[in-house]
């Protein structure tokens, strides 16, 4: 039932709002609002209870285990949302002087500084709000460096066909030209095929590494030079940044400009879809295009450290501004906050256990008789089964195992993607669970098999035990139903 | 170990079963010049308790002014239920929900709000939001050019009195795909925009001009006019609106003879705190026949195959995932837990919350206002038709009395004298519902004070 169908006319939270409505003065009738806008005439206690059985329509971390490929769903420490909701922060104004910030502006440089180390670059800004606007952020970077270079005839962006969706529709956003490069059945990119892609219209390469595929691209040396070679730049897509930390950094494999998933690597919550933050990272030859506002530090003879805004008055080279204020700030905190517990040892740890558990994990469904991708290459923090065999010999698909999977309390890892894998699942543990979800999960695989060796048919109809069994997505799109009517 | 689990036993045990001596043995196809070397350059690991210490002091130092800034970020009431139901862990630790059937929660909340927007809005569609409200409003200018087929150039024009970092913002991002911004002057006597400079832009070709409603100075614009002008010469109509403002004025659907085409905004007012600038989140509505461009998620309602209501992401044809290069915008992840507080904040104050919520910000504004009269040396600049938000001119200088005011607690607007010279000396000050008249006395001791020290300067 939706918050519209309950209540009724006069109802409202009244202890949350002024007492009488005060008289307005000084605007004309011209301006004012006519009629009223129709929002819910409930209780609070009625809205507190009709959001709270919301909820629990949702899988979440907190309630199942939730190995969604490339989205690296790690516990999210309650201290972190805690300590990031003390009164001093939510309080803040953005603009509030530097006089009334050096609480927030230490913990934003902090960060900074920890980014920068653990990516192996030169400059961090930390004001993209999401990995797209990252990725957007660092491709205009790049196109602002070849600029800057009278290089104008760079018009293309190379982009393998493993790459997420945001990597092509981010190069358009940036006004270039997209070229896809093929990936090979090992895994790595088709080296040759790059070696004719690039030239000079090359703006760079967007890669994830480990890729999509869950494997490590091996030729990244070869690659880097191959583009740096023909005057192009490359980007590192951070998605996959998980897997690698404390073990490789992109900056040491050659790479110029990076964005990394605050939501993913350092286990801000992802709420639902979003707010994520997707912070850049650059090397020396793009340090004067980062976007603004970046938090210094002044160390004075007294010891006391002040910290100040860099704007772009102070960076003119500046890609400029990409929020009205400095991004999603609460989830810098919290990505801070994270760093701070882990620390040195445990910020290493995270690759480590990430990589343990998924190859552990791949090698039981391997054992069970599910089909690996890739099962010549180790696993990265994720792999990939194939269900062609399942589909061509008893027509259970991808999606029936994932839709099945919610019945047994699990989350679907990420189905169909990357596209080049047919019928695949991408599985994603990390480094957060414990042997026994691992060990329940494939379990579950394993029982949802032979369901589907018993009757095809009957999977599908999954999920059964949801609130929804499944939706009809084709009427959704046809018969645009996207806000309620009364009428 | 922080937050993994395994035991000694447990890590024997995967190693055997993957057949590997070592964790290190995993990472044996990564080029071993190119692993990396310990992490010096990031502290030690501090338990929760030391950390809370740390955060604590930090917070502290920046706790307790009493604020009237706004340009952008507004202090409202949040009762207190709504980020304690926002901050189960249910709706905290979800993904986008990709899938719908475990995701229902959050699907119909999203369904739910974005029929809430579209009632504010007085337009017919909303998506699931965007990160901010100045990102969103380069969404909304990206989508005006897609969305005006009949405008050849890729030009759109911009109200002088946008929000100046809302501008520049839309700049940045549109630059890169070769869009132009062209400006409508501002009428500094007015504080709006300058109604007889229209004409130099009749005959010109854009694909839609930015109206914001009440503009950066506060003040509220004659949008009836702007945008039936702005149709007449066939441009579309991008309204950049505070949301509680909705509650009083206007709404962008209503504007002049066919409404705004598009609105969009700063979502954090509806429940969310300060909070250093974000997260927020940005909201976008649009007439229903633009639909098609609107980017990013937006959810649907259906049935399942019993029959049965549910909801789900739809029109994702338009989306990054699907279309990759031919997408409407790179935007995947947006602000979903803002919105899940803005839905919930909606919800419990209802029309008629929100509407008192609105009269107390301009009355508050309003009385604060009357007491500045009896300033010397105090101007105000604004006319009398602003909602929460107006500008005063302090003759002994913005930067030194905002100054003096911040070193007893009271940061008393956003100096705007660097916006434009025909704001020099200027203070853009905000007052809404949470002000008493106690802080509103203790305001204008303090600018007296500020205005008396510098008379002895």
């Amino acid at each position: 039932m939706l918050i519209f169908e309950k209540g009724c006319t006069g109802r409202f939270a009244t202890s949350q709002a002024p007492k009488v409505a005060a008289e307005v003065t000084g605007i004309s009738d011209d301006f004012l609002r006519k009629s009223p806008a129709k929002l819910p005439q409930v209780s609070e206690l009625q809205a507190v209870r009709h959001f709270t059985n919301l909820s629990r329509k949702n899988f979440s971390i907190d309630t199942q285990f939730y190995p969604l490929g490339s989205c690296t769903m790690k516990y999210n420490p309650r201290g972190a949302h805690r300590a990031a909701s003390l009164p001093g922060f939510l309080s803040r104004h953005p603009l509030a002087p530097e006089s009334h910030s050096q609480g927030y502006l230490a913990c934003v440089y902090d960060l900074q500084q920890v980014l920068k180390e653990v990516t192996g670059m030169s400059g961090v800004s930390l004001c993209p709000m999401a990995g797209a606007q990252g990725e957007f952020a660092g491709v205009a970077m790049i196109k602002a460096y070849h600029e800057a270079r009278e290089d104008f005839d760079r018009c293309e962006i190379i982009v393998p066909e493993a790459a997420h969706g945001t990597n092509p529709a981010t190069a358009v956003m940036c006004g270039y030209k997209v070229r896809e490069i093929p990936v090979k059945s090992c895994g790595d990119i088709d080296l040759d095929a790059l070696k004719l892609a690039v030239g000079p219209q090359t703006a760079g390469i967007m890669m994830t590494n480990p890729s999509t595929c869950g494997v490590f691209e091996r030729q990244i040396e070869e690659i880097a030079k191959t583009v740096h070679d023909a005057g192009g730049l490359l980007y590192y897509d951070g998605a996959n940044l998980n897997a690698i930390l404390g073990k490789v950094r992109p900056g040491d494999m050659g790479f110029d400009v990076l964005h990394m998933n605050l939501h993913k690597t350092f286990a801000t919550p992802h709420g639902g879809g979003g707010p994520g933050s997707g912070p850049v990272a650059v090397g020396d030859r793009l340090l004067p295009y980062l976007p603004t506002p970046i938090v210094g530090c002044d160390e004075s003879e007294s010891s006391v450290k002040r910290y100040h805004w860099v704007e772009e008055a102070d960076m003119p080279n500046s890609i400029g501004r990409l929020s009205a204020f400095m991004g999603n700030a609460g989830i810098i905190l919290r990505a801070y906050i994270y760093a701070t517990l882990l620390g040195r040892e445990g910020l290493h740890r995270v690759g480590e256990f990430s990589t343990l558990n998924a190859n552990y994990m791949a090698k039981l469904m391997s054992n069970a008789g599910f089909d690996l991708a890739y099962k010549d290459r180790l696993a990265t923090h994720e792999f990939i089964i194939t269900m062609s065999r399942q589909s061509k010999e008893m027509g259970v698909t991808a999606m029936d195992f994932a839709k099945r999977l919610l019945d047994f309390g699990y989350h679907a890892p990420t189905t169909y993607f990357p596209l080049l894998v047919p019928e695949c699942l991408l599985i994603e543990p990390t480094e957060t669970e414990s042997i026994d979800e691992i060990e329940g999960y494939v379990a579950a695989m394993v029982a949802i098999q032979k369901e589907a060796e018993a009757s095809a048919d009957s999977l599908k109809g999954a999920p059964f035990n949801q609130s929804v069994r499944r939706l009809d997505d084709v009427k959704a799109a046809r018969e645009l139903d996207v806000a309620y009517s009364a009428e | 170990m922080p937050f993994i689990p395994h035991t000694d036993k447990d890590i024997q045990k995967m190693l055997s079963t993957i057949g590997v001596q070592s964790i290190d043995e995993l990472f044996s196809e990564i080029p071993s010049q190119l692993r990396s070397k310990p992490l010096d350059a990031v502290p030690e690991g501090l338990s929760e308790m030391e950390m809370m210490r740390l955060m604590q002091e930090r917070a502290e130092q920046d706790a307790g002014a009493l604020c009237f800034i706004g340009a952008g970020a507004y202090e409202h009431h949040i009762p207190a239920a709504v980020w304690d139901v926002a901050s189960r862990g249910e709706f905290l630790t979800a993904y986008t929900p990709y899938q719908a059937e475990a995701s229902q929660g959050t699907l119909q909340l999203v369904y739910e709000f974005q029929t809430m927007m579209c009632e504010l809005t007085g337009l017919d569609v909303s998506n699931a939001s965007l990160y901010d409200g100045a990102s969103g409003l380069a969404e909304a200018v990206l989508m005006s050019i897609r969305a005006n087929r009949k405008s050849k150039s890729k030009k759109v024009l911009v109200a002088g009195s946008l929000h100046p970092t809302y501008k520049k913002v839309v700049e940045d991002i549109v630059s890169n795909q070769g869009i132009e911004l062209d400006e409508l002057s501002v009428d500094y006597a007015s504080m709006s925009i300058d109604h007889a400079s229209l004409n130099e832009f009749e005959g010109n070709d854009y694909a839609a001009v930015v109206i914001p409603q009440p503009n950066f100075m506060g003040t509220l614009e004659d949008v009836n006019t702007l945008t039936n002008w702005a149709h007449d010469n066939g441009f579309l109509v991008i309204g950049v609106v505070n949301p509680v403002s909705l509650a009083l004025i206007a709404p962008p659907g209503e504007w002049g003879e066919a409404g705004a085409d598009i609105a969009v905004g700063e979502g954090q007012p509806l429940g969310i705190p300060l909070a250093s600038g974000g997260p927020y989140f940005g909201f976008i509505c649009c007439k229903s026949k633009l639909v098609r461009q609107l980017p990013g998620r937006i959810i649907g309602r259906t049935v399942d195959l019993e029959g049965k209501e549910g909801f789900t992401l739809t029109l994702q044809a338009r989306e990054q995932h699907i279309r990759r290069s031919k997408a409407t915008s790179n935007i995947c992840t947006n602000q979903g837990l803002a919105v899940t507080a803005a839905t919930i904040f909606m919800t419990m104050v209802g029309f008629e919350g929100l509407s008192r919520v609105a009269k107390a910000c301009h009355a508050n504004a309003f009385a604060l206002t009357e007491k500045l009269k009896n300033i010397p040396g105090v101007k105000l600049r604004s006319p009398a038709a602003f909602f929460h938000e107006f500008v005063i001119e302090i003759d002994a200088g913005s930067k030194q009395v905002l100054e003096f005011m911040a070193e007893e607690g009271i940061l008393a607007g956003f100096d705007v004298s660097t916006c434009s010279p025909e704001l020099s000396n200027c203070v853009l000050v905000c007052v809404t519902e949470v002000k008493t008249n106690a802080d509103l006395e203790l305001f204008v001791a303090s600018l007296s004070r500020a205005i008396e020290d510098r008379g002895e300067v």
